[in-house]
């Protein structure tokens, strides 16, 4: 107990750094030597951001944590990192990532693996398929959330994707706008 | 915690966090509500795990909590806001104006046929805009499955034109949790004869007076 701490004040880490989303490093083999384990490590601390002024139209994806507040037009696939959408971010695209943090604004699928997190300022039109769902008073959601269990080991996930539960025929529109009752008065 | 606080955001990007794109939420206490009819809903939609429910009204973190914690698929579709939208108000032609049903419904509720098992309406049909009613009800009859239940409140004619817009969170199998919300206006109420004409194409229907001047309505598809 005593050790660690004074480990910890040996090798402070930096006050001021670049603020990340916060997530759990994903965990070594046990077999791995010990420099691939400290490489990967620090890997998994790495945070791609893509600053509001940014226009993205076509496929991202990448094995780091992104953060977005540009606007993006296309696919997104971070399998296994955090995707955080900013403020300002706006995205026209289907997103997989372990986890999902939405400010911003999203019209597509979020499929995650681990959880999603819509805050107050989020505005989500699309399905999402997740383990771990938080939605916060304000946040606005349209369309249908699917959670998935955890299957136990060794077995196939047989369930489809969020995009083909979502490509259902529409039903047709009613023509009929005839009054239906007559206005109360007060 | 898996957050970026919206300061970080502010620090990093150096723009200013956006307000809440849900403005529909006033300062205001939420009100407790037993409900019978809520009850019976819930309790026929428990018997069996992977039903799919659509909820019409505000976003609710609690509802969708509740339905999924019962192991049901929840689609989420705030039919009111989206008809708010300024611009489905369109000329009639008559020096007046109307709302445009069939914009709307071809942009919103695109569902398949008998997609749904239950129907949370809430009070939607007393603050619609009048010609989008009737439409509307006919297209989740379509959505819903044949023996799907819908749920449904109205105002009595004792609730008055001031009565008070409500978002509806799920506390409880048999309690509502009432959330003061953006003054939307009362626009009707329905009678009894209404609410039957209303859903004279279900096959059936359950009323449940309640002591707060609403109408509980259970219908069957």
């Amino acid at each position: 107990m005593w050790k660690r701490k004074e480990d910890e004040h040996a090798t402070p880490g930096p006050e001021q750094g670049p603020p990340v989303p916060a997530f759990n490093p994903p965990l070594s083999a046990p077999t791995r030597p010990p420099e691939a384990t400290r490489s990967e490590s620090l890997r998994s601390h790495e945070v791609a951001t893509i600053g509001k002024s940014v226009v993205v139209k076509g496929e991202l994806s990448g094995s780091e944590d992104l953060i977005i507040d540009g606007e993006i037009e296309g696919s997104i696939s971070l399998r296994g990192q955090s995707l955080t959408v900013g403020p300002n971010g706006r995205l026209r695209a289907n997103i997989e990532a372990r986890n999902v943090i939405l400010h911003g604004r999203v019209d597509g699928d979020v499929h995650a693996t681990e959880r999603v997190d819509l805050r107050k300022t989020a505005s989500l039109a699309g399905n999402i398929s997740t383990a771990r769902i938080s939605i916060e008073d304000g946040a606005f959601f349209k369309g249908t959330i699917d959670i998935q269990k955890a299957e136990p080991a060794g077995r196939l996930d047989t369930k489809p994707p969020a995009s083909a539960l979502a490509a259902a025929a529409p039903v047709p529109a009613s023509s009929a706008q005839g009054s239906l009752l007559e206005p109360k008065k007060f | 915690m898996l957050a970026v606080a919206p300061s970080i955001f502010s620090r990093l990007f150096g723009g200013s966090v956006r307000q809440s794109t849900d403005d529909d939420i006033v300062p205001g206490q939420k009100v407790s509500r037993r409900s019978t009819g809520f009850s019976e809903f819930i309790r026929s939609i428990s018997r069996e795990e992977g039903l799919k429910v659509l909820d019409l009204g505000s976003t609710s973190p609690a509802s969708i909590t509740f339905m999924t914690g019962l192991g049901h698929r929840f689609h989420q579709e705030d039919v009111l806001r989206t008809a708010s939208d300024k611009t489905l108000i369109i000329p009639n032609g008559d020096d007046g104006t109307t709302f445009d049903v069939e914009r709307f419904l071809r942009e919103n509720l695109a569902f398949s046929r008998a997609e749904f098992d239950a129907v949370m309406f809430w009070d939607l049909a007393d603050f619609l805009p009048e010609p989008l009613v009737k439409p509307l009800i006919e297209r989740i009859q379509v959505a819903m499955k044949p023996g799907g239940i819908m749920l449904a409140f109205f105002h009595t004619k004792d609730a008055g034109p001031d009565a008070p817009f409500y978002r509806y969170n799920i506390a409880s199998k048999d309690t509502l949790e009432l959330q003061p919300a953006r003054a939307y206006k009362l626009l009707r109420i329905f009678n009894s004869r209404h609410v039957e004409n209303l859903f004279r194409e279900y096959s059936s229907i359950k009323f449940f007076l309640g002591r707060d001047n609403i109408r509980e309505v259970l219908v069957v598809r």
